[in-house]
C-alpha cells in the first residue's frame, strides 16, 4: 500500500512493503544516500533523520508509521542551527571516515534547536546514541559547543 | 622510492589502462617525455600519474591510497600543492584507480594502503610530481610570453613576470601538456613550506561529509542492480551442508538464491527484501572441520604454550642465568581476546558486467591489487578486463585489506553464480561484520623479570603465544620466518629498553578462526605487555615510571625518549593527584613513529574511567598537524573502546556470542576522555599516524589502574574484572 509523506519538504508517495524501515525507503527508493546504515537495531545512530522535527532512527521506523509524516534527511537539513553546525564541523575538521557524520549532524542540529547553548554534559547526553568508530568525539563536542555559541552571538 | 623500478615498456602498456578509465591523460612520472603525447583538442594537462590540471584552473590529485578517515587524500594533495605553489582552493583529490604499475607500494610492488605508510611512501614521490607539474607550466608560460623561465614566479597558482604578464595554471594547462621536462626540478627546503606543517589547512573532504554528499560503496546504485546478503556460518570452518530456500523465494522482491564458498547468498530487488529473504532461509551447516571450542579453551591453549619457551626471536646475554641469580623475580601473564574492527560502514562491494565483456567493480578497496586479481580470477578475466574503482570507505582499521580478498571474492562469486550479467551489490550487515571473523588474534604473553639488590632490571624473559593471520595466505612467505609471524612479536622482539639479559620467544598456534591485522597489529598486545611489565618492574625496583624508562631507553630510541619527556611535561607528571585519581604512562614506537601517552584514571562503579589523555607524537616532519592530532585522538578512542569493553567470545559449541553494538560495545561520546596532543618538531622524513596512537593507550590506563587498585588488568577487556579503588 502506498504511503504518502513529506520528505525534505516535498510530498512523496512510496509504494513498498509497509514494514520496510524508513532507512531503506530513503536509500533504495528515493536514493537519498546521505542517511547511512550502521547497525539496523537503533544502536549506532548513523541513520538519524528528523521525523516531525524530532531525531529518529530510520532503521527501526517502519513505513507504516509515517503516513503524513514530515521527514528531514541530511540532504534537506537547513536553517540557522544546521548552518552553525556545518560551519563548526568545517572549523574543527570533525569528520574522519565521515560515515557516521550525517547522523551526528542530524542529532546535533536537533539538540541546538531545543537547547541553543548546551553544556558538555547535555552534548554528551544528546549524542550518546551516535557511535563514531573513528572516535571524533572530542571534535564533535567542541564543534557543537562552538555552534551553540555562534547561534547565541 | 619512485616508480623507476618498472621498465618503461611496462608503464607504457599500463598507461593505456589508465587512459581508458580516467577523464584526462595520465602518464607516469618516469615516462620518457614523448610518451606523454596526447590527442589534439585534449585540454587537460596531466604531467604524471598523480596530477591533472584542467583549463577551469582545477588541480586534481590522484591518491594511490584509500581514504577511510586517516587523511591521505588531503595529505597527498598537500604535498603536490606545496611544490606546485598552488592555491589550496583550487586543489581537489580523488582516488587513483587500481593500477599496480603506476600506484604500487614501493616495498610490496602492489597497490595497498597499510602500515601507516601513506605519507611516508608519498613524501618524495608526490612532491616530485608537484615540482614537475610546476616546471612544465612555467615552461609553457615562458614560451608564450617570450621570457626566460627563470624570470617567472609562481604564487597561489598564479604565474607572473616582471613585465606585468600574469596567468593561471588553467590558462597554461593545454600548452604545458606539450612541454618537455629537462632534468629533475629542485624541491623546496622546509623553510619555504607554505602548506606542509600549516595549522590552518583543512581537509578536502569535510564539506561533502557534512552534507551527505560523500559517496561510499553502499551508495552506488546501478540500473537493474540486485542487493545480495549472505547467510554465513556461526562457527569458523563450517561449510554449507544443505539449504532450503522455499520460504526465501516466496518473499516479494527476492530474485535468486545462490551458494558461494562463504555461505548462501540471497539476491533481491531491494535491501529489505534481501534481509527478509535471508531471515527465512534455512541452512544446515557442516561443522565437521569447524572450531567448536569455547574461547576460554582456546585461550587456555595459548596460555599453556606461553609457559614454555618458544622459537627464540631475540636474545641478549643470559636471561636464564640472570633470572636464577636475581634478587627479586616478578612474573606476569597477559591475555588478549579476539577483537572485531567494526568499521561504521559494514563491508560491501558492487560489481557489474561492462559493455566490453569485462567487469567493473566498486569497493572500499584497501588491498587494491589483491582485490583486483581476485575479482579477475573469479570472473575468468585478465586484470586488464577488470576496472576497479576505489571508493571512500566508512572506516577500516585494517578490516578492508585481507590477504585473501575474501570480500571481493564473495562479491565476484555471487555475481558469477547469479549469471554474471546482473549488477549486484553485496552488503554485509553489522551482524555479518561482528560475526564475520578476521579478528585481531587472541594472544597470551608470559613475562618474567629479574631485579638486583639495587632494584635494577637484570633479566627479561617474554614468551608470546598467538595465531598468525598470514599463515596459509599469499603473505606467508614474507611475513612468517622460522615458524614465527613477525607481527606476533613486533614491539617485543625489539623494545626501547637496553637490558643485558633478555630472551623473547614465540609459539605460533593456528586454528580455523580467521584473523587479521587490527589497527597497530602486533603492537596492540606487545605494547600492552611490555609497557605494563616494565612499569611493574620499575615500581618494584623503586624507580619512577618516567625517569626509570628514560634511564633504560637506548640511543636508538632517543626520539621516543623525546616524546616521553614532552608528555611528562604537559601532563604534569609527578604532581599530587586529587583523591581517587592516578596517572599512568606508556611509550611505544610503532610504524617508525614515536608516541608517549599519560592517562588520568579513576575507578567509577567498579570500572576504570579515563578522564584525560596527554599524548606526544614524533612522526618526523608534521605534514598536516590537524590530521596528526585527529589521528592521535581517534587512535586513543579506538584503543580505549577495545581495552575497556571489547572481546569476541564463543560459547560451548564454538558459536560466536556477539552480534551487534549492543553486545560489542563501542566507546560513546560520554566515555571519551579529554585529549591534549603535542607534536614534536622534527626535520626527519615523515612517518605515519593512523596506527601509532593506539598502542600506548592501553598500558597507560592499566598502569594508572595498578596505582589505584594495586593490580594490573592482566586479561582484557578491563570490564571483565571488578575494580576496587
Amino acid at each position: 500500500m502506498a504511503v504518502t509523506l513529506k520528505i525534505n519538504g516535498e510530498n512523496r508517495s512510496v509504494d513498498a512493503d509497509d514494514e520496510t524501515p524508513l532507512l531503506w525507503v530513503l536509500r533504495d527508493d528515493l536514493r537519498l544516500t546521505g542517511t547511512k546504515f550502521g547497525c539496523g537495531i537503533a544502536q549506532c545512530g548513523a541513520c538519524t533523520v528528523h521525523v516531525n522535527g524530532q531525531p529518529r532512527r530510520a532503521c527501526v521506523t517502519p513505513l507504516s508509521m509515517l503516513e503524513g509524516a514530515d521527514v528531514t534527511t541530511i540532504e534537506g537539513l537547513e536553517g540557522r542551527e544546521a548552518e552553525a553546525v556545518r560551519a563548526a564541523w568545517a572549523e574543527y575538521d570533525t569528520p574522519q571516515c565521515g560515515y557516521c557524520q550525517s547522523g551526528q549532524i542530524m542529532t546535533a542540529a536537533a539538540l541546538l534547536q531545543r537547547t541553543p547553548q548546551p553544556s558538555d554534559e547535555e552534548i554528551d547526553d544528546a549524542l550518546a546514541g551516535n557511535i563514531c568508530r573513528c572516535a571524533t568525539y572530542v571534535r564533535i563536542r567542541k564543534a557543537v559547543k562552538a555552534a551553540g555559541e555562534k547561534l547565541e552571538g | 622510492m619512485t616508480l623507476s623500478r618498472n621498465s618503461s615498456s611496462t608503464i607504457t602498456a599500463t598507461r593505456r589502462d589508465v587512459l581508458a578509465g580516467a577523464a584526462g591523460l595520465v602518464v607516469a612520472v618516469t615516462l620518457p617525455v614523448k610518451s606523454r603525447a596526447q590527442g589534439a583538442g585534449d585540454a587537460t594537462f596531466a604531467p604524471n600519474a598523480f596530477i591533472r590540471v584542467t583549463p577551469d584552473n582545477i588541480i586534481t590529485v590522484l591518491s594511490k591510497h584509500i581514504e577511510f578517515g586517516q587523511g591521505p587524500l588531503t595529505g597527498l594533495a598537500t604535498l603536490v600543492a606545496e611544490e606546485m605553489d598552488a592555491d589550496w582552493a583550487q586543489i581537489r583529490a580523488e582516488h587513483a584507480p587500481s593500477n599496480p604499475a603506476l600506484y604500487g607500494h614501493p616495498d610490496f610492488g602492489m597497490q595497498i594502503t597499510g602500515g601507516s605508510a601513506s605519507i611516508a611512501t608519498s613524501y618524495d614521490v608526490m612532491r616530485k610530481a608537484g615540482a614537475a607539474a610546476r616546471a612544465l607550466l612555467v615552461a609553457a608560460a615562458a614560451k608564450s610570453w617570450g621570457v626566460p623561465a627563470d624570470e617567472i614566479t609562481v604564487a597561489k597558482g598564479v604565474l607572473s613576470h616582471a613585465s606585468g604578464k600574469q596567468g593561471t595554471f588553467g590558462d597554461f594547462a593545454q600548452a604545458a601538456a606539450g612541454e618537455t621536462l629537462t632534468g629533475e626540478p629542485a624541491l623546496k627546503s622546509p623553510d619555504q613550506f607554505i602548506y606542509i606543517g600549516n595549522e590552518n589547512l583543512r581537509k578536502l573532504d569535510t564539506a561533502d561529509k557534512s552534507t551527505g554528499a560523500a559517496v561510499y560503496t553502499l551508495d552506488i546504485f546501478r540500473d537493474g542492480m540486485l542487493t545480495a546478503v549472505v547467510a554465513h556460518p556461526k562457527r569458523f570452518g563450517a561449510t554449507v551442508a544443505s539449504f532450503d530456500d522455499a520460504a526465501t523465494r516466496a518473499v516479494v522482491g527476492v530474485v535468486d538464491v545462490v551458494q558461494v564458498s562463504a555461505g548462501v547468498a540471497v539476491l533481491a530487488e531491494n535491501t529489505y527484501a534481501a534481509l527478509k529473504g535471508r531471515k527465512a532461509l534455512v541452512v544446515e551447516w557442516d561443522d565437521s572441520a569447524a572450531e567448536t571450542r569455547h574461547t576460554d579453551a582456546i585461550l587456555a591453549e595459548y596460555e599453556a604454550a606461553a609457559k614454555q619457551r618458544g622459537v627464540v626471536a631475540h636474545q641478549t646475554g643470559d636471561a636464564d642465568g640472570a633470572l636464577a641469580g636475581a634478587e627479586t623475580v616478578l612474573e606476569a601473564e597477559y591475555l588478549f581476546p579476539y577483537l572485531a574492527h567494526a568499521p561504521m560502514e559494514p563491508l560491501d562491494a558492487v560489481i557489474e558486467r561492462s559493455a566490453d565483456g569485462g567487469v567493473e567493480a566498486w569497493l572500499g578497496s584497501q588491498g587494491t591489487t589483491i582485490d583486483h586479481q581476485v575479482i579477475a580470477g573469479v570472473c575468468g578475466l585478465d586484470m586488464g578486463q577488470v576496472k576497479l574503482n576505489v571508493m571512500l570507505a566508512g572506516g577500516s582499521f585494517g578490516r578492508r585489506a585481507q590477504p585473501t580478498s575474501h570480500l571481493a571474492q564473495e562479491a565476484a562469486e555471487i555475481f558469477m553464480a547469479a549469471g554474471g550479467d546482473k549488477p549486484i551489490k553485496l552488503m554485509w550487515t553489522r551482524e555479518d561484520d561482528i560475526r564475520g571473523g578476521y579478528y585481531r588474534p587472541v594472544t597470551a604473553h608470559r613475562l618474567r623479570g629479574g631485579l638486583d639488590a639495587n632494584g635494577d632490571i637484570v633479566a627479561w624473559e617474554q614468551t608470546v603465544a598467538g595465531q598468525s593471520f598470514a599463515a596459509g595466505t599469499p603473505f606467508e612467505p614474507f611475513m612468517v620466518q622460522n615458524g614465527i609471524d613477525g607481527t606476533m612479536i613486533e614491539g617485543a622482539s625489539e623494545t626501547p629498553y637496553a637490558m643485558a639479559n633478555t630472551v623473547v620467544s614465540a609459539h605460533m598456534i593456528n586454528n580455523p578462526v580467521s584473523t587479521l591485522w587490527w589497527r597497530s597489529v602486533g603492537h596492540t598486545h606487545t605494547g600492552y605487555a611490555v609497557e605494563c611489565f616494565i612499569d611493574e618492574l620499575l615500581d618494584a625496583g623503586g624507580k619512577d615510571a618516567v625517569a626509570g624508562r628514560l634511564a633504560l631507553m637506548s640511543d636508538s630510541y632517543a626520539r621516543l625518549a623525546g616524546t616521553l619527556r614532552e608528555v611528562a611535561d604537559i601532563a604534569g607528571w609527578g604532581r599530587t593527584m586529587p583523591e581517587g585519581r592516578a596517572l599512568g604512562v606508556a611509550s611505544v614506537k610503532s610504524f617508525n613513529s614515536y608516541v608517549s601517552q599519560v592517562a588520568e584514571v579513576s575507578i567509577e562503579d567498579g570500572a576504570p574511567r579515563v578522564h584525560k589523555v596527554w599524548c606526544a607524537v614524533d612522526c618526523g616532519v608534521p605534514v598536516n598537524p590537524e590530521v596528526i592530532r585527529a589521528q592521535m585522538e581517534g587512535g586513543i578512542g579506538y584503543a580505549l573502546s577495545a581495552i575497556l569493553f571489547n572481546e569476541i567470545t564463543f560459547d560451548d559449541s564454538g558459536a560466536i556470542e556477539q552480534s551487534n553494538f549492543h553486545d560489542y560495545r563501542s566507546l560513546r561520546i560520554g566515555e571519551m576522555p579529554e585529549i591534549e596532543v603535542a607534536i614534536i618538531k622534527s626535520s626527519e622524513a615523515p612517518t605515519g599516524v593512523g596506527e601509532p596512537g593506539v598502542p600506548p593507550l592501553g598500558p597507560a590506563v592499566a598502569n594508572a589502574v595498578r596505582k589505584l587498585t594495586g593490580k594490573t588488568p592482566r586479561r582484557l577487556p578491563m570490564i571483565r574484572n571488578d575494580y576496587q579503588a
